[in-house]
């Protein structure tokens, strides 16, 4: 997916113009917080389980390449194969290089991330071979031929009348001439025609939640099963996750599965929680005959090295994202890549890089409320600044806001020169505005103005100036 | 501990361990020098704030001192990566404030970046790292200054009226800061506070922000201002300037007559008529409830 993050500002324009993304997203915006918040309350041990989990990925990033090596050893061992991809391109490449030599027609693809990174279905298309989503959100918006607005959620943009009018012109050709409309209807309609592509499917491509460096098994967690059907049935299994999944035992991952469901969709656990890895065994009932890992880096080890470290312990639960008033007004789509909201704001400038999406770090008000929910207590506003620190030093900023900080810091610099400036600011304020006590409309702050008043100041006189008058 | 998540843990500690500085069991046993760090939008648009957070602070037992030297704390530029500026002006409000036994400042967003963010502006082991740690442990925001270090109960004030309370979000989440403005307007006769829905989430305002992403901002203070206005409260009180200019200049845009104030101004029983944003009171012109369909004027304030 080519990022439009450059783009941010328009986008944000024209998504808050939108009326079924508002009604889309107060819907969303509703039901994860409060079922997080209950879910969460229901857990008296959360902080020291969070406590657990932030020291836990911790040793796991200190020790990357020890549990990397260990965890492909053990897939060695039950019979699968390890792919190393420096990038997403690269991870495309090895993807449709293994489909190729499957002889694949179709792929059924449960929804990954790191799959959106690596822009699976493009290369896949482009080399002759039909992806299937099969988690229903991404099915939707494949079909919409749209890019995911929502880690966990991929169509939490989309109003239930859309995703009506959408089936009802591309299931027509499955001879479903009737539109419908009712929720349950609409699942289970999608549910009739992903079973036969299922059953068809010559590969099976899903992320992972973990990869546990023991066993040389990996976790799904899904709400559907469709991970499961996609990697039980067809005859080639591929698992693409970042080198960052790694755990080193299911211990540990079932220490971050009682953080996991909760924070993202505020359930107890996951509708499905599967464990697996390895080709079918001699004693399997059923199994793929191959399996592969595509193990993908895309910048993440330029992230341990440097100071966003501590993002790489991110599992992808969307918690920030759902509490994020930003993203709460603006959707996904406007951070123009595959992550959006405070995470996205943090990824989306190292993998794409920062040139490519200066926005998207400054689109924050810093009011630290995806930290606060974070469950990997991972420091996303201090993360935002350091890459606003980026931007300054490469004057990626608008010339405007550049301009205007530095006569800022001038004055701020030089306490004399600033009261006698404030002095006079707090005068005209006072003198054009003071009849009502606000403005309409003032140069230089029509963006403020348009939606809102300006007030103006109290006094014609600052409080230092009052304050100096009062004392003497 | 909820809302510790911004600074940690350890700092967090320090902040409530350093209030048995110089009070013991309650008891103050001398007069603590504080310094009044006004901040820049006190300064500019509320001067009424600063003079009712120095009738707070002398009645809680302080000796206040207003330093001429004061400008901002610097947040404009640190929050747009400007770290040179922003080493620059905290090296200045160091060098100020440092000899107070207390830095007071009547906003958690401004008390929030000296107490949580000035250390990490200097090198680990440098002079000015020490320093700025010795500074920021004794830096805090007016309301839990008044409740956690003196213990002060606000003299008997008046105040009918039905308000709700915005909790700034650094405040919130740098400080901890929700019970202590609460304990102190509880104390406050006949005023009745009736919390908000959504009552943690962010106004908008942002600084540097709202002037970056005004319509994505303007969305934000419209969702803030429609759940005061559902509250039914005449008064909305909080204790950041940023945030109530935000809100005030939307209530007033959208017809809404409630009144804005700082809390400190009511707790000092300093409340003027006219509230933040207004001049006569009343906050607005006549209703006109249709933020869309608000006239064109030709004669503009301008």
């Amino acid at each position: 997916m080519k990022a439009q993050s450059l783009q941010f500002k328009r986008n944000a324009s024209d998504a808050l113009h939108d009326e079924n993304l508002k009604l889309a997203m107060s819907f969303a915006k509703t039901g994860f917080i409060g079922k997080r918040a209950a879910a969460v309350a229901a857990v008296p041990q959360w902080q020291t389980i969070r406590d657990e989990a932030r020291e836990l990925k911790n040793h796991v990033l200190d020790n990357l390449d020890h549990y990397l090596l260990a965890y492909e050893e053990a897939v060695i061992r039950n019979g699968g194969t390890v792919h190393w991809a420096q990038d997403g391109e690269e991870a495309a490449k090895i993807i449709v290089d293994l489909c190729t030599q499957a002889n694949a027609k179709t792929v059924a693809k449960g929804k990954s991330m790191v799959g959106e990174e690596a822009s699976i279905n493009e290369a896949l298309e482009e080399a002759g071979i039909e992806p299937i989503e099969t988690d229903l959100g991404e099915y939707i918006i494949q079909l919409a031929k749209e890019p995911p607005s929502h880690i966990i959620a991929p169509a939490v943009h989309k109003t239930k009348e859309q995703v009506s009018e959408l089936f009802h012109e591309h299931h027509q050709q499955y001879g479903r001439q009737e539109k419908i409309t009712d929720r349950a209807a609409l699942v289970h309609e999608a549910r009739v025609i992903l079973r036969e592509k299922f059953r068809h499917a010559d590969v099976g491509i899903t992320g992972a939640n973990f990869l546990v460096a023991e066993t040389g098994q990996h976790v799904l967690v899904t709400n559907e099963g469709n991970g499961d059907l996609s990697s039980i049935l067809p005859r080639t299994q591929i698992v693409i996750a970042g080198i960052e999944k790694v755990v080193p035992n299911l211990n540990d991952a079932s220490c971050l599965l009682r953080m996991l469901a909760r924070s993202a969709t505020g359930q107890h656990f996951s509708n499905y929680t599967s464990v697996m890895g390895g080709p079918k065994k001699a004693e399997d009932t059923d199994g793929p005959d191959a399996f592969h890992v595509v193990l993908v880096d895309n910048h993440r080890t330029d992230m341990l090295a440097g100071d966003l470290k501590e993002m790489l312990r991110c599992f992808r639960c969307g918690a920030c994202m759902n509490h994020c008033p930003v993203y709460g007004a603006v959707g996904g789509h406007a951070y123009g890549w595959v992550y959006p909201g405070p995470m996205g704001s943090v990824l989306t400038p190292v993998m794409v890089g920062i040139e490519k999406a200066p926005d998207l770090p400054h689109a924050c008000t810093l009011n630290g409320r995806c930290a606060e929910v974070c469950p990997m207590s991972i420091p996303l506003p201090s993360l935002l600044r350091r890459h606003r620190q980026t931007t300054f030093e490469k004057q990626l900023q608008s010339a405007h806001s550049r301009y205007g900080l530095k006569v800022w810091a001038f004055f701020a610099k030089r306490p004399i020169v600033y009261r006698t400036l404030t002095g006079l600011s707090v005068r005209f304020l006072k003198l054009i505005g003071g009849r009502r006590g606000y403005l309409k409309r003032l140069p230089l702050a029509g963006g403020w103005t348009k939606g809102r008043n300006l007030p103006v100041p109290q006094h014609a006189q600052t409080f230092m100036a009052l304050y100096r008058k009062q004392q003497s | 501990m909820p809302n510790e998540i911004l600074v940690s843990p350890d700092s967090l500690t320090q902040y409530k361990a350093s209030v048995t500085l110089v009070s013991f069991g309650g008891i103050i046993l001398s007069a603590p020098r504080v310094g009044l760090f006004v901040t820049c939008l006190v300064d500019l648009y509320r001067p009424n704030v600063g003079f009712a957070a120095i009738k707070l602070l002398e009645q809680s037992g302080c000796e206040v001192i207003v330093p001429e030297a004061q400008t901002c704390c610097g947040q404009p530029a640190f929050n747009s990566g400007d770290r040179a500026s922003t080493q620059i002006i905290a090296q200045q409000v160091i060098e100020t404030f440092e000899s107070f036994d207390y830095v007071v400042l009547p906003s958690g967003s401004c008390a929030g970046m000296l107490h949580a963010h000035y250390a990490e502006l200097f090198a680990v082991d440098s002079d000015w790292r020490k320093r700025a740690e010795a500074f920021s442990h004794r830096c805090y925001e007016l309301n839990a200054f008044l409740v956690d270090v003196m213990h002060f109960q606000p003299e008997t004030i008046q105040f009918k009226r039905k308000v709700t309370y915005h909790d700034a979000c650094s405040g919130l989440r740098e400080l901890g800061i929700e019970a202590q403005p609460r304990q102190l307007l509880d104390s406050v006769n006949g005023i009745s506070l009736v919390e908000m829905d959504e009552k943690e989430v962010c106004c908008g305002f942002g600084g540097t922000f709202c002037v970056k992403y005004p319509d994505i901002s303007d969305r934000m203070v419209g969702d803030k201002a429609a759940m005061v206005v559902q509250t039914g409260a005449d008064v909305l009180l909080g204790g950041d300037m940023g945030c109530l200019l935000n809100i005030s200049g939307k209530l007033s845009r959208s017809g809404k007559t409630v009144r804005v104030y700082h809390v400190a101004e009511v707790l000092a029983g300093q409340i003027e008529d006219a509230g933040i944003g207004s001049a006569d009171g009343s906050g607005s012109e006549p209703a006109i409830d249709d933020i869309d369909s608000l006239p064109e004027r030709k004669e503009s304030n301008t």
